[in-house]
C-alpha cells in the first residue's frame, strides 16, 4: 500500500532487540516492499513491555499498534516473551470492555531471519488498520468544539454566553 | 445468642494478644457504618455487624504489617485476606481473623435511589430479616432488603469467610456462580456505545483516587504510578482520556489480583460503575488461566507466573 494514495494512519511498533527487530533489519536489508504506516520503537525484550504502553499509545491516538517478539522458547533472555504472552493476551481480551477495538491491537513473534514473515505481518496489519480508520478519540472535544471555545474566550466579557 | 454477642465474646477473648481489632461502628447517622479500631474492651460496646457494616476492612492490614492485629471478615473480604496473604503482603501469623456469615450489605446508592428524595441526615435505621426501616425528618420508609443489597451480593459465591480463625453465625449453602444482568448487558452493546459510555462516564471523575485507596490490593500507596511525575504515566489535565487512562492502570495492575470486592465502586463519589471493567477482567482470567484470585491459598498471582505451553493462549501468536 504506498503511501502517497491514501492518508496516512499511526501505527506504532514495539519490537524486541533480539527476533523482530532484526526481522525488521532482514526485510529492510532484502528490499521487501512493505508499508510505511508502522512507527517502530525498539525495546530490549518482549517481556520489557508494559501493557499500558499499549494504551497509553491507543489514547493518545495510536490507530493501531503491533507488538511482535521472539517465538516462544527463543527468547533471549529465557523466559521474557513467556510473561509478555500471558500480559499481552489478557490485555487483548480485555480491550473490547473499554470500547477499543481490539483489531487494532496485535501481538506476534518474528524471528530475526524471518524477513519475509515480517514483511507479510506488517502489510496485513496495516491494511487491517486502514480498513478499521482513523481511531475515535477518547476526549469528545472536537477540534470544531476547541474552535468555538477559542472564539468564546476572545469575546471576553462581550460573549453571548455572559448575558 | 446472637451473632454481634458471639463476636464480641470471641473478640474479648483474644484482644489481650493483638494490638488493635478492626471491625465497624455507626457512623455519622445510623444508616452509615464506618471501621472501627477496637483496642480496649470499652470500644466493643460500639461494634456493630449486619448489612450496614459494608467495608472491606482487610484494605487496612498491609498498613499494620508487622503488628498483630485482628480483622472481622464478610466472605468477600475474606477473599481478599486469602489473596493478601498468597502476596506475601501481611503474615498469617500477625493476623486473626474473625469470620463472619454474611447474609448481604447494602448499597448505599441504590438506598439512595431507593428514596423519594435525598435523605440527607437519618435519623434511625432498623433492620429487620427481611427491610429496612428509615426514618427521616419525622417520616419513614421501608424498603426491601432485597432490593438495595450490593451488586456483587446478588451473585455472591461465597457468603461465609474462606478463612477465618474463629468463624461466627451460621454456615450457608454455597449459591452456584451466576452473573449480573447489568454486566451481560453492558457487555452486549457495540464498541462505539462503550465508547460513548465511558466518555460520558469519565467525563464526571473528579480523579480523586477514592478508588485505589479503597482498594485492598492496592498496596503501592505513595509510589503509585499514577501520581508519579517522573515516569509521567498519567498528566494533571482532567480529560475523559486521562481519568480512563487511570482505570486502565487499576485494572491492569489488578489482572489476576482482583477479588471483586467492589470497594473501587462504593468510594466512588461520582457513581461510575468501575465494577464492569474489573468483573470483565476477571471473567478472562478465569477463562484464560482457570483461577479466581483470592479462592486458593498458596496461588501465584497468574502474570508472576508462566507455562512453557499455554493451554488456552494461542501459541504461534498472529
Amino acid at each position: 500500500m504506498p503511501a502517497q494514495d491514501v492518508r496516512e494512519l499511526r501505527i506504532v511498533g514495539f519490537l524486541c532487540n533480539w527476533c523482530s527487530y532484526g526481522g525488521a533489519d532482514t526485510a529492510g536489508v532484502s528490499r521487501f516492499t512493505q508499508p510505511t504506516d508502522l512507527r517502530v520503537i525498539r525495546v530490549p525484550c518482549s517481556g520489557r513491555i508494559d501493557p499500558l504502553f499499549i494504551v497509553r499509545s491507543l489514547m493518545n491516538g495510536a490507530d493501531g499498534v503491533l507488538v511482535s517478539g521472539c517465538h516462544p522458547r527463543d527468547c533471549h533472555y529465557a523466559e521474557g516473551n513467556f510473561y509478555a504472552r500471558r500480559r499481552l493476551e489478557m490485555l487483548k481480551r480485555f480491550l473490547p470492555i473499554t470500547g477499543i477495538d481490539a483489531r487494532r491491537f496485535e501481538y506476534t513473534w518474528v524471528s530475526a531471519s524471518e524477513g519475509q514473515r515480517w514483511q507479510h505481518v506488517v502489510t496485513e496489519f496495516t491494511r487491517r488498520i486502514h480498513e478499521l480508520g482513523p481511531a475515535p478519540t477518547f476526549n469528545p472535544a472536537s477540534e470544531a468544539d476547541w474552535n468555538t471555545l477559542a472564539v468564546q474566550a476572545g469575546q471576553g466579557q462581550t460573549c453571548p454566553c455572559h448575558g | 445468642m446472637s451473632q454481634l454477642d458471639d463476636l464480641k465474646n470471641a473478640i474479648k477473648s483474644r484482644l489481650g494478644e493483638l494490638e488493635c481489632v478492626i471491625g465497624w461502628e455507626q457512623g455519622y447517622d445510623p444508616l452509615h457504618a464506618t471501621p472501627l479500631f477496637i483496642r480496649t474492651e470499652a470500644d466493643l460496646d460500639r461494634l456493630i455487624i449486619g448489612p450496614l457494616a459494608v467495608h472491606n476492612l482487610a484494605t487496612y492490614l498491609p498498613g499494620f504489617k508487622g503488628k498483630k492485629i485482628g480483622v472481622v471478615v464478610k466472605g468477600c473480604d475474606s477473599k481478599s485476606v486469602i489473596q493478601l496473604l498468597n502476596e506475601n503482603l501481611i503474615n498469617r501469623d500477625d493476623v486473626v481473623v474473625f469470620g463472619l456469615c454474611c447474609d448481604g450489605v447494602v448499597s448505599q446508592r441504590k438506598i439512595r435511589a431507593a428514596l423519594p428524595a435525598d435523605p440527607g441526615f437519618v435519623e434511625s435505621v432498623e433492620v429487620g430479616a427481611q427491610d429496612l426501616k428509615i426514618s427521616v425528618a419525622g417520616q419513614s420508609a421501608t424498603l426491601k432488603l432485597s432490593d438495595v443489597l450490593a451488586d456483587k451480593c446478588l451473585i455472591c459465591a461465597t457468603p461465609d469467610a474462606i478463612i477465618s480463625d474463629v468463624l461466627i453465625g451460621a454456615a450457608h449453602t454455597p449459591a452456584p456462580a451466576a452473573s449480573l444482568a447489568c454486566q451481560d448487558e453492558f457487555e452486549a452493546k457495540s464498541d462505539a456505545e462503550k465508547l460513548a459510555f465511558w466518555q460520558e462516564t469519565m467525563s464526571r471523575c473528579i480523579r480523586c483516587y477514592a478508588c485505589r485507596n479503597a482498594c485492598p490490593m492496592c498496596v503501592c500507596r505513595d509510589h503509585c504510578i499514577a501520581t508519579s511525575r517522573d515516569p509521567l504515566w498519567i498528566s494533571q489535565d482532567n480529560s475523559p482520556a486521562e481519568n480512563m487512562m487511570f482505570q486502565m492502570v487499576h485494572v491492569s495492575h489488578l489482572a489476576g489480583r482482583c477479588t471483586e470486592c467492589g470497594e473501587c465502586e462504593r468510594a466512588c463519589p461520582v457513581d461510575i460503575p468501575l465494577m464492569l471493567l474489573r468483573r470483565f477482567m476477571n471473567k478472562q482470567v478465569k477463562d484464560v488461566f482457570e483461577l479466581q484470585a483470592g479462592t486458593a491459598l498458596e496461588q501465584t498471582p497468574p502474570l508472576l507466573t508462566f507455562k512453557v505451553e499455554e493451554e488456552r493462549i494461542n501459541e504461534r501468536g498472529w
